[in-house]
């Protein structure tokens, strides 16, 4: 793809002295350490691991509609990719089952939305509204997505070692996931939970090797001018993002590291006294607890979760404030929110742990913490929303996504409420209900964000647009069967269905009363037929994406979406060092709405005129470095 | 294409980039330690009075480690300052003292201290057999001085196939001082010299055992901790003693005849993270060796 | 884009500098030579029976769990005293810009955070 190609004007690197040597293609390409090139590699990666994630769901949902019945077509071929324990005669074993739902979980959240969300994006996309040539540490950012790509692989390969992959949930829980996976039949090493755990720390690496990177670029790198309530919207989201990965993904890692004591050393870190495992007690040293791994797990656990959404709220916001053509309402909130969001996110975890038998003066507090993180979201959705009233919204697809993700997230949010309270959650955790809350706004939340941003930034990226009408093909069948797939998820939650039954409900009693017309049983049909209706929705999208980047229509000029921001000041696409002029910010990002010029918007790089200064809005004389 | 404030920092932050990086490495550096630490907290509030160990550690070469690594933080500013003061043969000197004291560190901590841990030998007595082994673990004599009773029986194991071999009934242990003679008012307490196994020889019937291991990571949740802190502690030693042999190679000195300040930060940013590894067995030596 | 090479200030700036950092160098030897002793003070302190010595020096009785919690706080002081002085003077940071005090008070606060409401939940169980 075109993305770093130079453009014809590249004589103004021979005006700076410095050497300009042509790089091969394995340099430019491949070990590329210009941000853009690695930005892209984490998209198209993260894409291909959300498809991937995707498609294990679709499995899944074959057995949770018609649990043990064979999966017509491809079942047999599934079962013998998949080894003999997966599919035999194309009917689903409940061990396979547990592998789809751990690693259907582990690999969209981050092989899939943490690189795409964060790291693509944010690659790309950050160096650029800020004016700056490119990361701080280059050399370190291919590092970074060089070790996302090994722990990404290590992720896919345990699928195919002897036992499967990871069965103990995304979440891991001990003692169960430190005895799973292991004895006669099982490698000691090559075996799906601990190949889970190894490359989980490779993952890891790569989120703080990127994070650090991001951190830096955003203080240090920042353009003349551009200070830091002068910033877009997305780079606060960004930077925000990057502490929350920062601060709280090493405990984790440290968590890891333990439970790979104890599978490999035999350690009792997590390991109580005293336990049996069929019939034999174990050989252990016990002294060890099970909770510690759900502390330090959650401790990433819930920063994770603003992790997945921030970046997302981002996008809308860049995108909403150019296609309403107005200013985005509450810029000083909004910020003020998101760094308020990633703060509280530290002190909230234990409200996944509610059914831990913590006393009440620890749950009150967690209690507390969680129902006031809910203000700073509200804060930032209802910006949003009142930044739309009066606007002259334009309905391309970035838009539609960006508004669609309103509330989606809307939904999400709030019916997390009831699951902050321990008490309600006595009732709804691990159901179906937590399920759909929090797909509600990962799937039509999150990820309708980052189908805006992709239609949004294709053009800068490669210098042609996305088809607007296979755009809208794509979007309505996805918001149509998102919705289908996942409300009626929270009244199956209700009605006490459980998570990770791996026969859908079909043995068990509350999953035969009735809601809305189906027993909670069979509302897991039009489920799943609307999962795999918005599978084929997919497929447009990929058929467009990848279309365009070579036979798109053509930008007909840097900026085609009339954008105010420091990115659309590049040549689309931006070439090695990005801008030909180093930019100066004389401006905030959202300049929309001030007729000036024949246009409706003025870019943060354009001067302030004389006949400016005397109005208070953009009075302000940039602050050069 | 250069990325400007790599040398010189930028004017509002007062920061060069490498600068920002390394704090943000080392915050998260101590959300890493943190959370081994707040296992070790956990744990150690979880086990049961008697259930965590004192004494199992060789304190005086732990405390000489400590010295050499306090040594080595003193060593490598110095040569961060040699390099700001553009002397390059005290620069050199004092890196090399540098990567001297860490190997040395290493070489002590897995040539000695834990070959010497592998080798020593620890059961745990069940609950209702601590009677029949008063002998050895002076219960009555700790009940009354009000101190936690003793749980373990330690020394040098003679018959090490007694570990897999499931026909044989019991382990031969040549006892350590603490269980050769557990009512002498001297053994309540952990001592400073490290007193070596007795000729005493005690036969614990495997029957009678909760657990029993040779001093190893899966020992105990004692040990799990220590190996598992000390062994990834270990490992940033390593790598500070690899970036810091790099810092000696040509690569360093062409940068630093070419441009010397950006050397001297690298230094110091090489530096900053040697420190962090410094502060972090402060911490270590107190919580595992002395505690 | 159009930046000055980045490369080191002049001689004789660099002179006046190494002169200030001639002063630090003494200061660092100190610092090194504080660490030590306090590294030794560390050691004996950990065998000092707090419960026996309390009883003789107050006339209250304190147990021996106390006595142990009484080490464990001392000797946690001394460490922390001992890795401020590691932060503030070899690590420079007595005298680092704002910044990185922010980002070093806020990783204090979460892993504080961290340590403290473990142990709460730990402390705090449901009570049967």
């Amino acid at each position: 793809m075109d993305a770093t190609t130079h453009p014809p004007e590249t004589h103004h690197h021979d005006e700076h002295g410095h050497e300009h040597h042509e790089l091969g293609f394995w340099r430019k390409y491949v070990f590329s350490t210009d941000h853009k090139v690695i930005g892209i590699w984490y998209g198209i990666s993260g894409l291909i691991f959300l498809l991937f994630g995707f498609s294990l769901m679709m499995i899944m949902r074959w057995q949770l509609a018609y649990p043990g019945t064979a999966l017509p077509v491809i079942g047999n071929a599934l079962g013998h990719l998949f080894g003999p324990g997966s599919m035999p005669d194309g009917k689903m074993t409940p061990e396979f089952y547990n592998s789809l739902g751990a690693m259907h979980g582990t690999i969209m959240i981050f092989a899939g939305i943490v690189p795409l969300a964060f790291a693509a994006f944010g690659n790309f996309v950050v160096p650029l509204q800020i004016g700056a040539p490119d990361m701080t540490f280059p050399k370190v950012n291919a590092a970074s997505y060089w070790a996302f790509f090994v722990g990404g692989v290590i992720m896919l390969v345990s699928f195919f070692v002897p036992g499967g992959a990871a069965k103990g949930g995304w979440t891991s829980y001990t003692p169960l996931s430190v005895i799973a996976d292991s004895g006669p039949n099982f490698n000691p090493f090559f075996n799906g939970q601990t190949l889970w755990l190894t490359g989980f720390i490779f993952l890891i690496t790569s989120s703080l090797l990127g994070a650090i990177n991001f951190i830096t670029t955003i203080i240090q790198l920042r353009a003349p001018g551009l200070t830091w309530m002068r910033l877009p919207f997305f780079v606060w989201a960004q930077f925000v993002t990057a502490f929350l990965l920062v601060l709280a993904f090493p405990p984790l890692e440290a968590a890891i590291i333990m439970q790979l004591m104890d599978r490999t050393a035999s350690t009792s870190f997590f390991m109580p006294a005293g336990m049996v495992v069929n019939g034999a007690p174990m050989h252990i040293s016990g002294g060890g607890s099970p909770l510690l791994w759900q502390h330090l797990f959650w401790f990433l656990g819930h920063p994770e979760v603003y992790v997945l959404i921030l970046p997302a709220m981002g996008i809308v916001a860049e995108v909403i404030a150019n296609n309403s053509r107005k200013p985005l309402w509450g810029y000083k909130s909004l910020v003020f929110a998101a760094l308020v969001l990633g703060f509280l996110s530290f002190v909230v975890w234990a409200h996944h742990m509610w059914l831990t038998g913590m006393g009440s003066a620890v749950s009150a507090f967690f209690q507390t913490t969680t129902l006031i993180i809910s203000i700073p979201s509200v804060i930032i959705l209802s910006a949003f929303f009142i930044s739309l009233w009066g606007g002259s919204i334009r309905f391309n697809t970035p838009m539609l996504f960006a508004t669609a993700f309103l509330p989606m997230f809307g939904i999400g949010g709030l019916t997390g409420i009831p699951l902050a309270f321990n008490s309600a959650d006595l009732y709804l955790h691990d159901t179906y209900y937590v399920i759909a809350h929090f797909h509600y706004i990962v799937a039509p939340g999150t990820i309708f964000g980052l189908f805006a941003g992709i239609y949004y930034w294709f053009p800068k990226a490669t210098g042609r647009m996305m088809n607007e009408f296979w755009g809208k093909v794509h979007f309505w069948p996805s918001l149509i069967c998102m919705n289908v797939i996942f409300l009626p998820m929270f009244l199956q939650g209700m009605l006490g269905m459980h998570r990770r039954w791996y026969d859908g409900g079909q043995g068990w009693g509350v999953a035969a009363d009735h809601v809305w017309g189906l027993t909670g049983f069979q509302w897991n049909t039009p489920i799943s037929i609307a999962a795999w209706i918005m599978g084929l929705a997919q497929i447009p999208f990929i058929i467009n994406f990848f279309y365009s980047i070579w036979k798109g229509k053509k930008v007909e000029n840097d900026n085609p979406w009339d954008a105010t921001t420091l990115e659309w000041t590049a040549p689309s696409p931006p070439g090695h060092g990005n801008f030909l002029k180093p930019p100066i910010a004389y401006r905030g990002p959202y300049e929309y709405s001030l007729p000036r010029r024949g246009k409706d918007y003025t870019m943060q790089n354009e001067p302030i005129e004389a006949s400016e200064l005397a109005t208070a809005h953009s009075a302000r004389v940039p602050v050069l470095h | 294409m250069e990325i400007p404030y790599t040398v010189s920092a930028r004017r509002d932050t007062g920061l060069w980039n490498a600068k920002v990086g390394i704090w943000l490495f080392l915050a998260s550096e101590v959300m890493l330690f943190g959370g081994l630490f707040s296992a070790y907290i956990f744990l150690r509030l979880d086990a049961a009075s008697g259930e965590w160990p004192h004494g199992l550690l060789n304190v005086p070469v732990g405390t000489m480690n400590t010295a050499i690594l306090i040594a080595s933080s003193v060593t490598v500013v110095l040569a961060w300052a040699a390099l700001k003061m553009r002397d390059l043969t005290r620069y050199k000197i004092y890196m090399m003292l540098t990567i001297l004291c860490g190997v040395i560190f290493l070489v002590v901590k897995l040539s000695y201290e834990w070959p010497q841990k592998f080798d020593h030998f620890g059961a745990f007595i069940k609950e209702d057999a601590l009677g029949k082994y008063e002998q050895y673990l002076g219960n009555k004599h700790l009940l009354e001085k009000g101190l936690p009773p003793r749980k373990e029986i330690t020394g040098h194991l003679h018959n090490h196939e007694a570990l897999t071999d499931p026909n044989i009934k019991d382990y031969e242990i040549a006892l350590d001082p603490v269980n050769a003679d557990p009512t002498n008012p001297a053994m309540d307490r952990p001592h400073f010299w490290p007193i070596p196994a007795t000729d005493k020889i005690a036969t614990i019937e495997k029957e009678d055992v909760q657990y029993a291991n040779m001093f190893l990571p899966k020992h105990s949740a004692y040990f799990a901790s220590y190996f598992t802190i000390t062994g990834l502690h270990g490992a940033h030693v390593l790598g500070g003693v690899l970036v810091f042999c790099y810092m000696m190679l040509p690569a360093s000195f062409r940068l630093y005849r070419h441009n010397p300040e950006h050397l001297a930060n690298r230094v110091e940013v090489a530096g900053l993270f040697w420190h962090f590894v410094d502060l972090v067995w402060i911490f270590v030596f107190p919580l595992f060796y002395l505690l | 884009m159009n930046n000055p090479p980045d490369i080191s200030p002049v001689d004789h700036e660099t002179e006046e500098y190494a002169h200030e950092v001639r002063r630090h160098v003494r200061g660092y030897l100190m610092v090194g030579g504080t660490l030590l002793l306090f590294t030794l003070i560390t050691v004996g302190l950990s065998y000092v029976d707090f419960g026996v010595l309390f009883s003789h020096l107050f006339h209250v009785n304190m147990s021996e769990a106390s006595g142990r919690k009484a080490n464990v706080t001392v000797a946690l002081l001394v460490a922390t005293f001992k890795a401020g002085l590691v932060a503030a003077i070899f690590m420079h940071l007595s005298a680092e810009k704002r910044l990185i005090y922010r980002v070093l008070v806020f990783t204090g606060f979460f892993v504080l955070g961290l340590f403290w409401l473990t142990f709460l939940a730990w402390y705090d169980p449901v009570h049967r």
